[in-house]
């Protein structure tokens, strides 16, 4: 797993990469009560705002951790986006994308450095 | 300018609250149990909350009795003061020459004097406007704090604490004696329940407020979750949904204007903004505010442009306060529409994120209020 300074996770899951919010992150955002998510099929770039996360209190931006495209969204979120709060490195996951190189991954933070990262 | 403190600071520390500015106040926004928790346990129970940053001022008329202080006062409010018995509380507003409102505040009557609850943001404003009366002294409460007890089991919760409180009816205004020094309790409140905001000598804050929250039920809710509270009640925020530029009417508070101050009453105008505030009244107005329910699950916040239709141009309202109801288990939006799109059930888009998304027009409150009339 490896995380970015936006707090997303990044799973590698075959040639795809899964990516969520961190605990730190949703616990921060309090109660999430709505998730746009892009569709699949989009192609992004680094920093691109993909995901519009609605908490209680305001709404956030979630940035493309990577050059890729999205092939596959959270369809769960769309009913109950309490899940990101309740299992966000599980069932809260938000979207898979295929890297176009996936060896930037290895840029990104470990969990160790994530974790003095937040303090 | 430096945050002020509440007398409750170090409470809130203990509770673990996030505590962030809120009108020049160091105020609590969330504890730990979240603005969705503790907003629900608020319907539920009781919530407890610190609205000390609440300007708290008397109006002590010079001579003779209360009915010259509101006679004084009525020359800033479109508001019946002088017929407010003792012991009643009422909602009042100061408004502009213009028609537009200043601020919003409660008024009581406590038998000899006036007190009145004036918005954090806008007191020492309020303090000076009272200022120009003549036949009173405005005096700013300093050495109080103010609870608000909101909820269901905010009754039982009080009265065993402070008896007598259960006989008071939404609106009552009392000074009652207690463990915790004299209160100034009114059946009051800002979230669409029963409750009370009580006014308690500073150095008793803290006790009243432990002894409150060691009652099964009464939880602490901070300011995120007061605001979700009072949108689903229909209860507008001054700042937000009603401003200098937003007068009585169009803000749907022509309720709030008794008849005695409307054309034909017995003390007709005489207020700020008399005329524009009387026409609008008697013609009805140009745009009013409105419940918005939005179709799916997308929060529509304050700002939010609203379209007649999905492809028209140009904008014919704006959503001004807009969020999660936890109650309602959806989202929620007031805003200002024009007259002719005032009717429940008229369909308009608002604009989040470039997207066109329906939004239907609904009446307020979005949860029946449980005042105990």
């Amino acid at each position: 797993m490896k995380y970015t300074e936006e707090h997303e996770w990044l799973n590698p899951e075959g040639e795809l990469i899964v990516v969520g919010i961190t605990e730190h992150a949703a616990t921060q955002l309090g109660d999430i009560v709505f998730v746009d998510l892009p569709e699949p099929g989009t192609t992004v770039s680094k920093g691109d705002e993909i995901v519009v996360i609605e908490s209680v209190k305001a709404a956030s931006d979630i940035l493309a951790p990577l050059d890729g495209e999205i092939v596959e969204v959270n369809e769960a979120l769309a009913d109950n986006p309490a899940l990101v709060n309740e299992d966000p490195l599980e069932g809260g996951w938000f979207f898979k994308m295929k890297p176009a190189n996936m060896t930037e991954l290895d840029s990104l933070m470990t969990e160790s450095e994530y974790m003095d990262f937040i303090g | 300018m430096a945050l002020r403190y509440t007398p409750l600071t170090p409470l809130h520390e203990e509770l673990g609250a996030r505590m962030g500015p809120f009108a020049g106040w160091n105020m609590p926004i969330q504890y730990p149990a979240g603005v969705m928790a503790e907003h629900l346990a608020c319907r539920a129970g009781a919530g407890l909350f610190d609205v000390s940053h609440m300007g708290q001022v008397l109006l002590h008329p010079l001579s003779g009795g209360v009915a010259e202080a509101a006679t004084a006062l009525e020359k800033l409010v479109p508001v019946d003061v002088a017929g407010l018995p003792a012991g009643r509380q009422r909602y009042a507003m100061f408004t502009t020459e213009a028609g537009g409102i200043l601020d919003d505040l409660m008024v009581a009557n406590r038998g000899d004097h006036l007190f009145l609850v004036l918005n954090a943001a806008n007191a020492a404003a309020g303090i000076a406007h009272l200022g120009q009366l003549r036949g009173i002294t405005v005096e700013p409460v300093t050495g109080r704090a103010l609870l608000a007890l909101q909820g269901p089991a905010a009754e039982c919760a009080l009265n065993a604490l402070v008896p007598g409180v259960a006989e008071m009816r939404f609106m009552d205004a009392a000074t009652l004696d207690s463990p915790f020094g004299a209160l100034w309790i009114t059946r009051s409140g800002y979230t669409g329940d029963d409750g009370y905001e009580i006014s308690v000598p500073a150095d008793q804050a803290v006790a009243l407020a432990r002894a409150l929250l060691a009652v099964d039920g009464v939880v602490p809710v901070g300011l995120g979750a007061r605001d979700s509270l009072r949108l689903e009640a229909g209860l507008p925020l001054h700042g937000q949904d009603i401003t200098e530029a937003t007068d009585p009417v169009a803000a749907d508070l022509g309720w709030a204007i008794q008849k005695v101050r409307r054309t034909g009453g017995a003390r007709a105008g005489g207020f700020p903004g008399a005329g524009p505030i009387l026409a609008a009244l008697a013609e009805g107005p140009s745009r009013r505010r409105v419940g918005l329910s939005p179709e799916g699950r997308a929060p529509m916040r304050a700002g939010t442009p609203l379209f007649a239709a999905e492809t028209a141009t140009a904008p014919v309202g704006e959503v001004t306060s807009g969020g999660f109801g936890p109650s309602v288990g959806a989202p929620i939006s007031m805003g200002y529409v024009p007259a002719d799109l005032t009717a429940p059930g008229t369909r308009l888009y608002g604009e989040v994120r470039g997207k066109r998304l329906p939004v239907t027009v609904v009446p307020l409150p979005f949860r029946p209020s449980t005042y105990k009339r």
